[in-house]
């Protein structure tokens, strides 16, 4: 793509690698690509890397390195081939009872569909996590199916509970705190994103595939 | 070594936990969190012979009053013009005193200064998030806001640093000329608006929080309808909404966002910058990505320079060279 990747420092301790404008599949990979190589690779002073949907975010030392040195090692990184990604599939449960999924009806009338069939609809998506963002383990999750994508709410609705399972758009996402949101309520899942385990205390990892299976009233009691 | 047991007998909002942060982990939604002005932090415990990271409390304007119940514990505050009043005492913060049992220590605002840290000579019993003792405000992990009414436990407490003043460096004061970079989303905006931003006196507002700060000054709408997906966002990065409202995003930033930001404040004008208080004037100027690096540079060696005086300023027991922080920008406070 013409312009790109485009590389702007920022302050003192970051340099931002952008590889396009919109949210799609190619340019994503491209920015895991560069993620999962400095992570092997790292240059001298690295601090951390943020990958969103079109743009990594370096951050790094100003007394150990420069924005030069940087860019010249992540651009020499570019040139590698893309390496296969290491992932691993997530599985989230979610009960889509009335009362845990206040929107349902909605996103059903919206969509044509009875409410069954916005619940299979939602279950046969292939998920991905695009990035973290927002608050901690707010994951984004590309692959909401056509049929169910509908613009966010004009107004958020206050004190949506943890745990909520919410799609706006081509987007999914399961809420880890009690929060305002305009996206719309289809589910309710006991499954942690802040799983409280110091060994792995988020369950995803950037560029993991997630499913979606569906648990019972009591499944989802007994959780 | 015994116990100290402190009650808050008041406690203003804002009022939390904070160690020097848990940086690496924006990738999960986690910013770094740690004190809004870590060189004020870092002379605080250091002033007690503290390690540099060691739990403290972060005081607001809100202000701050603790009973001590039984014990006794040595203190430190620094950080702004704050006033303390204790055992009868009034003095200004920037010093070292000893908490006894039946005694109170108020801390309340001060001439200048929004932030100041209260730091103790021995180990505050708190919970930790992620191996951190910093208090993320969105959520409350970390060590946790202060309420009226709580108790807290301080374990091995001590009485060793010398009572009296930690010399304030004309740095930690507030700075009203900030300098950025520019972007990285400066191209969604005119030349004349980014003139306009560049040009402007701006002043903080009383919308803020430990996440960031609106700003009052002239619109500076972007110029293009916004398309852009969320990109990462640091600390210090200036966002404007589609009214043309700026932001300033400090400790407890999103990790991501869908504004565009006209300019990044440089890091180490962050810390005096959060010493400003509401209504207080500040202007922008733009310095290279190069120059920003020597700032930098310069910075951290002003800051490392004071903070080794604090230490070899205390009296007691030798061996504080290896409780120094790390001479890394990671761990160094800067200022301005």
């Amino acid at each position: 793509m013409q312009g790109f990747p485009r590389f702007t420092p920022v302050a003192e301790h970051g340099l931002l690698v952008e590889f396009g404008e919109r949210i799609e599949a190619a340019i994503h990979d491209r920015v895991l690509a560069l993620d999962a190589g400095l992570a092997a690779d790292p240059c001298p002073g690295l601090a951390e890397t943020v990958p969103a949907f079109a743009s990594l975010m370096i951050r790094f030392d100003p007394l150990a390195t420069d924005h030069a040195a940087v860019e010249t090692h992540a651009r020499g990184l570019l040139t590698r081939p893309l390496a296969a990604r290491q992932t691993t599939p997530r599985d989230v449960r979610v009960c889509y009872d009335a009362d845990l999924a206040p929107d349902l009806a909605e996103v059903a009338r919206a969509s044509g569909l009875s409410p069954e069939e916005v619940i299979a609809a939602h279950l046969a998506g292939r998920y991905e996590v695009f990035m973290y963002g927002f608050a901690p383990g707010y994951a984004y999750l590309a692959g909401v199916p056509d049929v169910l994508q509908m613009p966010r709410k004009p107004t958020a609705v206050r004190g949506v509970p943890a745990g909520s399972v919410l799609i706006a758009g081509p987007q999914c996402l399961v809420s880890t705190l009690t929060m305002p949101t305009g996206w719309w309520i289809i589910g309710r899942s006991p499954t942690r994103i802040l799983t409280e385990d110091p060994a792995r205390p988020f369950l995803f990892d950037v560029g993991d595939p997630v499913r979606f299976r569906r648990i019972s009233r009591a499944e989802f009691g007994a959780a | 070594m015994t116990d100290a047991i402190l009650s808050v007998a008041f406690a203003g909002p804002h009022v939390t936990v904070q160690d020097t942060g848990r940086p690496g982990l924006m990738r999960f939604g986690v910013p770094a969190s740690g004190p809004m002005d870590r060189l004020a932090f870092a002379a605080a415990n250091l002033a007690l012979g503290n390690p540099a990271d060691a739990p403290a409390i972060e005081v607001s304007r809100g202000g701050l009053v603790l009973a001590c119940l039984a014990g006794e514990v040595g203190f430190a505050v620094a950080g702004g013009g704050f006033i303390l009043e204790h055992d009868g005492v009034k003095r200004g913060s920037w010093t070292v005193a000893r908490l006894r049992q039946g005694e109170t220590l108020a801390i309340r605002p001060g001439p200048w200064g929004s932030w100041c840290y209260l730091a103790i000579e021995g180990r505050l019993a708190c919970p930790t998030w992620l191996g951190h003792a910093a208090t993320h405000s969105l959520s409350g992990l970390g060590g946790g806001r202060l309420a009226t009414g709580q108790r807290w436990t301080v374990t091995g407490t001590r009485c060793e640093a010398d009572e009296g003043a930690i010399p304030c460096p004309v740095f930690a004061r507030p700075r009203h000329e900030i300098r950025v970079t520019l972007g990285p989303q400066d191209r969604f905006f005119a030349p004349e608006t980014v003139e306009r931003f560049l040009s402007a006196t701006w002043e903080m507002t009383d919308a803020w929080d430990r996440m960031g700060v609106r700003l009052k000054g002239p619109g500076i709408a972007p110029a293009v309808a916004l398309d852009m997906p969320s990109e990462p966002v640091l600390r210090g990065s200036v966002q404007v909404a589609g009214d043309g409202v700026a932001s300033i995003l400090l400790a407890d930033h999103q990790t991501t966002g869908g504004y565009p930001k006209i300019a990044t404040v440089l890091d180490c004008d962050l810390d005096a910058m959060a010493q400003l208080r509401p209504r207080d004037p500040l202007r922008f100027t733009v310095v290279s990505p190069v120059d920003a690096i020597q700032l930098a540079r310069t910075s951290a060696q002003r800051c490392q320079r004071y903070l080794a005086g604090l230490s070899r300023g205390c009296s007691f027991a030798s061996g504080h060279q290896d409780k120094l922080p790390p001479r890394s920008a990671e761990s160094l406070p800067p200022a301005s």
